[in-house]
């Protein structure tokens, strides 16, 4: 099972950007109003931020770490690991990391890789991370969290369009002897990759003329092999099969309690979804904080844009016990318990 | 369990139906307004009070209220 513990990492700052340019669920003209409504107070998306074409996840993730490196005053030769964790890569070959690393100005005695995980992607990278720098070698780091998703959705499939929402995010680690221990119960269900899934343009379907074809899959949906394709029944049950006993194992496993965590932090997926899942788990509504609302399902980066857009101010004051918990794409997902301590948050920064 | 309760419960749900009007022999595709949002919302709320999976085949296969409730209390027991 893995399931386990790493000791010695400190979060030490988080920060985001997202495109200023919006898309409001009220606009989207291809379903009808009585749809709309239903699609904000059900799965909870108002807004979205959507980047403009040319826009990439490194170029948010740099403006977002030049932000939060600045606020720190980290030392940027000091930094000897980076990891990029996405699903929307600058190229599809080189590594984006290595050109981020290039970018930030970080040395060349700085190891930077990538990890091709969406909505789980966040306790993914920091179990990584946080394996990596237990040691001791490596004390500084960067984790670097985003997707811009909205490219890969048609406009005409109501079950995508108006979910996803993009953003960069960094988090600053830092290796502390005495920093309380981070644990994690990590999974995977690979049986369900066809439940999210973008068919053709890697090396199973290699992109052909008729991946651009956009057929009828059922009303409101048209999509063609190179859109994201989403079987919402089928994610929605995996969720609520799979993460309350997850989290339970992982409290089980830790000894921790829920009572003794000041917020639960769900990747953003649904607000039905989430709602569920904080019922299921006897959550007050004031520990289980929501960004859905504002930027959409934001992928592997809802985590810390919720702590960031709705945590921002009680995260950076003192110290907080969080269990994070996420759900999605591969199928993958986990949960961590951390404990941060006075956390440096800029402000968002829109691009 | 009876079915009474599991029709309060959908009417709990969803605002636009009129108590009373939903019977365990009612299509519920055709009782209220049936789209994919309505059936996360369905199986959020079985799951939540009855501890049990429908999967989209399940509602497929279903017509009318009591179908439902029947696979419900089947898998309950």
């Amino acid at each position: 099972m893995a399931l386990f513990s790493l000791p010695g990492i400190k979060i030490s700052g988080i920060s985001a950007a997202v495109p200023e340019n919006r898309e409001h669920t009220a606009d989207y003209k291809w379903i009808s109003v009585r749809e709309r409504e239903s699609l904000v107070k059900n799965i909870g998306v108002e807004t979205r931020r959507v980047a403009l074409k040319g826009t990439t996840t490194s170029d948010l993730c740099v403006v977002a770490a030049e932000k939060l490196l600045d606020e720190l005053k980290w030392d940027r030769s000091e930094i000897e690991l980076l990891i990029f964790v996405s699903q929307s890569r600058d190229y599809l070959v080189p590594t984006t990391a290595c050109i981020i690393q290039d970018r930030l100005g970080l040395p060349h005695s700085c190891m930077a890789f990538d990890i091709g995980l969406g909505c789980s992607g966040y306790v993914y990278g920091l179990s990584v991370i946080g394996g990596m720098m237990q040691s001791g070698a490596i004390k500084k780091a960067l984790l670097m969290v985003g997707d811009i998703s909205t490219l890969t959705t048609c406009y005409r499939d109501k079950s995508t369009y108006p979910l996803f929402g993009d953003v960069g995010t960094v988090t600053a680690l830092e290796y502390q002897v005495n920093a309380p221990m981070m644990h994690f119960n990590l999974q995977t269900d690979g049986s369900g990759y066809k439940a999210l899934i973008i068919r053709d343009g890697g090396a199973r379907n290699v992109m052909s003329r008729q991946s651009f074809e956009i057929k009828k899959i059922g009303k409101g949906i048209y999509r063609s092999h190179l859109h994201l394709e989403l079987d919402g029944i089928e994610v929605f049950n995996f969720t609520l099969r799979e993460v309350v006993p997850n989290v339970k194992k992982l409290l089980a496993g830790t000894g921790e309690s829920l009572a003794a965590i000041d917020f639960v932090v769900f990747h953003q997926a649904n607000r039905l979804i989430n709602e569920t899942l904080r019922k299921m788990l006897k959550l007050e509504v004031e520990k289980v904080p929501y960004s859905i609302r504002d930027f959409g399902n934001t992928s592997g980066a809802s985590i810390p844009l919720t702590m960031i857009a709705a945590l921002q101010e009680p995260l950076k004051r003192g110290k907080k016990r969080m269990l994070l918990s996420a759900f999605g794409v591969g199928l993958s997902w986990g949960s961590a318990i951390v404990e941060t301590d006075s956390v440096c948050i800029p402000d968002l920064v829109e691009v | 369990m009876n079915i009474e309760e599991f029709i309060k419960h959908i009417e709990d749900e969803f605002d636009d139906l009129k108590p009373g009007i939903l019977k365990p022999e009612s299509n519920f595709r055709e009782s209220f307004e049936w789209n994919s949002i309505n059936a996360l919302i369905l199986i959020a709320m079985v799951k939540t009070e009855y501890d049990v999976t429908l999967s989209a085949d399940d509602l497929i296969k279903s017509k009318s209220v009591k179908d439902i409730y029947t696979l419900i209390e089947n898998r309950k027991s």
